[in-house]
């Protein structure tokens, strides 16, 4: 039973719910109009439901059971009174239509918490009708378009983005019908000013940044970037993944950067579900708050209320964006409160430092000198064993591994993040783990080649998955 | 010392001794100073535990809970308490998108009983991990369409709810893509609109079932010269209509698409719910998103995997199919757990319920001879009716009394004026539904 599909314990006639008895009659459905095939779902029982999911839950691993050093993801414990407030009812039970003067506190959730993020990024407004951060580098890409063309500047529609990016972005860019044009690197993973200079011109739309980047270094030269792209006529996006590093140290605002996202789910502590549902707010700087989508939350004679105006990119989402994720990270900010913030990023960039530093002489170290949040190896010193073989090998160690094979600027990357809520002795256990693997790999490497050797499951064959499609339970029979 | 940070002074000693360096604000030498934030935060204090707890409770107080009849694409649902147990259990809540198949199982495993199920519902092919909503997967499927047949207008019914219409103008516009609007004649998608349309550059159709006045459209007869002009057929459904409603695959249809809210999910705002997608087998690489396929492992035992992944950003970049990452995961699990509690015969059951709810509350409100039926077409738990009261006072006076009234049309086009659209899901008792129709007939008294 154990390795079954829900629909492998079914049996015909069982049922796992209880409706009230209907006290009205019943009304037929006109008979062309409904359904002539069979519908095969499960017949299980309720105690059957809680035991299958319950299962399935013991083959996942999560934040709450060990360290999850996911280069780039932010994988921060989520605290449980998170999830305490978003549980309440008043919330939960609420209509997305009910009439502004019955969803005051919704909305003042809103509105708070654009202003809070506004405080700690320097932008001036956020909207969090973007369910996720590659939904929140859409939006903010049409803001950025529409920027131009509500100018009448009719030509910009290009987006420099550096070659180390996340795919999200190029992808996003092409979301919005804009072209992308990359720039490549410097040696430290950074922005080539030069070659930056050489792509600038009139249909140069702005620029996407991830910073620190992807390499887990910040842009030196940002305040230099920012100025050659706003001489340009061009407008700067920070891609908010890496914000981490720079929470209460930095503002992407005071750096030039004109609009953001965010992710909530992973800088503000919301949990990110197996993969969402995640929130991706997007801010601006005080000319572009007409731009945001519709309909945005106001504040006028001590009421909140909706707005939608003409010169917005309009909507991009049916009602407001994953709400319930907003109230987690409320709670998160005010809970925090201005003593702490300033320690966020701090302590995110000590402890990826440490292990930086413990681990340079057991994995290759291709950028020497600090690093923020995240530190990248590309891969062992010594020893006959890919990154992959790392990455399986630790999950006899008991831990989840990094992120491997991106950035891509190097061929064996390992991406560690550890962020500012994991103790010393969390990292000092991961750095022994990590160096008894390095030694695994000279004295046993093949140990590394076949592992996993604890999981309930060995490593799967990709290929046959992709060249012959499995995708539902039918496509077994 | 705080909570969110473990670390002793002694602990910040060591570590700063082992890299190096003198104090933490070394490691930012390398962000110009003229950056670094020196002011304190304006931002409120910290709340302990104790605290949060009171200043949530006044401000959840500020939203009144109400009893609803109003739909328009958010509804009052049934929620089995099993589901809330278990999609709280940290290795779903806690975890990261499944990239290691090894100690991600679970999540994968019900990824695919996810897709299992939208496929069983829509009678098609093929389905995705999931998007971010209803709207956002109504314009991920226009997108497919003007991919693959390599055109670049879409025709839209004005029976689809304007908050999809809203969202797909937004995308259309960015990416120049057409729209062109398809009729509607009392409440419905005129299929003689929808043909006279068809031209060698319609990429694709969009229409809803039920649709946004809570009409069940009759679509037979429309996939025939859809695909004979080489155009993509694409349903907006309701999932839990489609235990009883004929499904997009016996209507013809390439594209499923739609919002999961309505099963199981509650209303929370507007969110977190979750897009759906299921399609034809000919379009599954066309499709967005994660796509969780089952293989074996290196001793033949079952496992599953993220599979197909050329179609995605992370490998293709700007020519991916979308640039969707992060999606609903855990709002999958959640529908999931739905379906599976709900089974074959419950999914039925709650659909005729709220049926049934409708058309006794639809001739209970026209007996007032307050209102009046705008359309005679067959309708699901959604309905249109013709008011002889000012609509907006009368919801005004009904949410004095605790009831969410149904949706003023008047308010959203003024060619609506006084018409109402009100819903009765399977949540609603016979005890509510007369309580409203006494308060209606309460409020011409008023007057």
């Amino acid at each position: 039973m154990y390795d079954k599909l829900i629909f492998e314990i079914s049996k015909p006639g069982r049922v796992g719910y209880s409706l009230p008895k209907s006290e009205v009659k019943d009304w037929d459905i006109p008979e062309e109009l409904t359904r002539k095939i069979g519908l095969d779902m499960p017949e299980v029982t309720e105690l059957d439901v809680v035991r299958h999911f319950t299962r399935l839950s013991l083959k996942n691993y999560g934040v709450d059971q060990g360290f999850y050093p996911l280069g780039s993801c932010t994988m921060k414990y989520n605290p449980k009174i998170n999830d305490e407030m978003a549980g309440n009812p008043n919330f939960v039970g609420l209509h997305p239509l009910q009439p502004a003067e019955t969803a005051q506190g919704a909305l003042e959730i809103y509105f708070q918490t654009s202003k809070m993020l506004s405080e700690l990024t320097g932008l001036a407004e956020f909207s969090f009708n973007p369910f996720a951060g590659a939904h929140g580098e859409a939006t903010g890409l049409m803001i950025m378009k529409e920027y131009h063309l509500q100018r009448h500047d009719y030509k910009r529609n290009k987006v420099i983005i550096p070659d180390s990016a996340h795919g999200t972005n190029p992808a996003s860019a092409s979301v919005c019908g804009m072209e992308t044009i990359v720039v490549p690197s410097t040696e430290l993973g950074t922005v080539d000013i030069a070659k930056l200079k050489e792509v600038l011109n009139d249909e140069v739309a702005g620029m996407m940044l991830t910073n620190p980047n992807t390499v887990g270094i910040f842009e030196k030269d940002i305040l230099e970037i920012s100025k050659l792209m706003h001489a340009n006529g061009s407008l700067m996006y920070y891609d908010g993944a890496n914000l981490n590093a720079l929470l209460g140290v930095s503002r992407p605002g005071d750096m030039g950067f004109d609009i953001m996202h965010i992710n909530l789910h992973k800088t503000f502590s919301t949990p990110h579900g197996g993969g969402g549902p995640g929130s991706g707010p997007v801010g601006v700087t005080k000319n572009l708050v007409q731009l945001l989508p519709n309909p945005r939350v106001v504040f006028e004679n001590n009421q909140y209320r909706l707005q939608s105006n003409p010169f917005s990119i309009g909507s991009v989402s049916g009602f407001y964006g994953n709400f319930l994720v907003v109230v987690r990270a409320y709670t998160y900010l005010r809970t925090l409160g201005k003593e702490n913030v300033g320690m966020v990023g701090k302590m995110a960039v000590l402890n990826a430092n440490y292990i930086k530093e413990s681990l340079k002489d057991y994995y290759k170290l291709p950028i020497k000198g600090a690093c923020k949040h995240e530190v990248v190896f590309d891969g062992l010193v010594k020893g006959e064993a890919s990154t992959l073989d790392v990455a399986k090998r630790l999950m006899d160690y008991g831990y989840h591994p990094p992120t491997i094979y991106f950035p891509m600027l190097f061929h064996q990357s390992l991406m560690i993040e550890p962020t500012e809520m994991e103790s010393k002795e969390t990292l000092d256990d991961f750095i022994e783990a990590m160096i008894k693997i390095a030694k695994e790999a000279e004295e046993n490497p093949d140990l590394l080649h076949n592992a996993p050797h604890t999981t309930i499951i060995r490593r799967l064959d990709d290929v046959k998955a992709a060249r012959t499609p499995i995708i539902k339970y039918k496509d077994f029979l | 010392m705080n909570k969110y940070f473990p670390h002793t002074e002694g602990d910040i000693k060591e570590m700063l001794d082992k890299i190096g360096v003198y104090q933490v604000e070394d490691l930012f030498k390398d962000i110009p100073s003229s950056v670094i934030h020196q002011k304190p935060f304006n931002l409120p204090s910290a709340l302990s535990e104790t605290e949060i707890r009171e200043e949530m409770a006044r401000i959840s107080g500020r939203n009144q809970k109400m009893v609803s009849f109003l739909g328009a694409g958010s509804y009052d649902v049934y929620t089995p308490s099993v589901i809330n147990a278990l999609t709280s259990r940290q290795e779903f809540l806690t975890s990261y998108t499944p990239y290691q198949p090894e100690i991600s199982q679970g999540n994968l495993q019900y990824i695919f009983e996810f897709q299992s199920m939208i496929c069983e519902l829509t009678g098609l092919d093929v389905a995705n991990a999931s998007v971010y909503d209803g709207s956002t997967a109504t314009a991920e499927a226009m997108f497919m369409a003007v991919v693959h047949t390599k055109r670049n207008k879409m025709l839209i019914s004005k029976a689809v709810n304007p908050r999809i219409i809203d969202v797909i103008k937004t995308y259309a516009h960015f990416r120049d893509v057409e729209l062109e609007f398809i009729d509607e004649e009392n409440n419905q998608t005129s299929k003689t609109s929808l043909l006279a349309r068809l031209d060698d550059q319609v990429a694709g159709v969009i229409v809803q079932n039920p649709n946004f006045y809570g009409v069940i459209e009759n679509l037979d007869g429309l996939a025939e010269p859809i695909h004979a002009n080489k155009s993509l057929f694409i349903m907006n459904v309701d999932p839990s209509t489609l235990a009883v409603l004929k499904t997009p695959g016996e209507t013809g249809a390439d594209i499923a698409c739609g919002d999961g809210q309505t099963l199981g999910i509650p209303t929370a705002f507007g969110g977190p719910y979750v897009g759906f997608m299921a399609a034809t087998t000919a379009l599954v690489r066309r499709l967005p998103g994660r796509i969780v396929g089952a293989t074996t492992d290196l001793d033949g035992k079952r496992g599953f995997v993220l599979t197909l992944q050329a179609r995605e950003q992370h490998i293709r970049r700007e020519k991916a199919n979308s640039n969707i990452c992060s999606n609903q995961s855990l709002m999958a699990l959640h529908t999931v757990i739905y379906m599976s509690l709900l089974g074959k015969t419950g999914l039925a059951a709650v659909a005729k319920q709220a049926y049934s709810n409708a058309h006794y509350l639809c001739e209970a409100l026209v007996k007032t001879k307050m209102f009046e039926k705008a359309n005679k077409n067959p309708f699901f738990k959604e309905f249109v009716l013709k008011s002889k009261v000012n609509v907006g006072e009368l919801n005004k006076y009904l949410g004095t009394l605790g009831i969410l009234s149904g949706l003023n049309l008047g308010e959203i086009n003024p060619k609506l004026q006084n018409q109402i659209l009100f819903c009765a899901t399977e949540m609603r008792c016979k005890e509510q539904m007369d309580d409203l129709v006494r308060k209606v007939e309460g409020f011409k008294n008023v007057r």
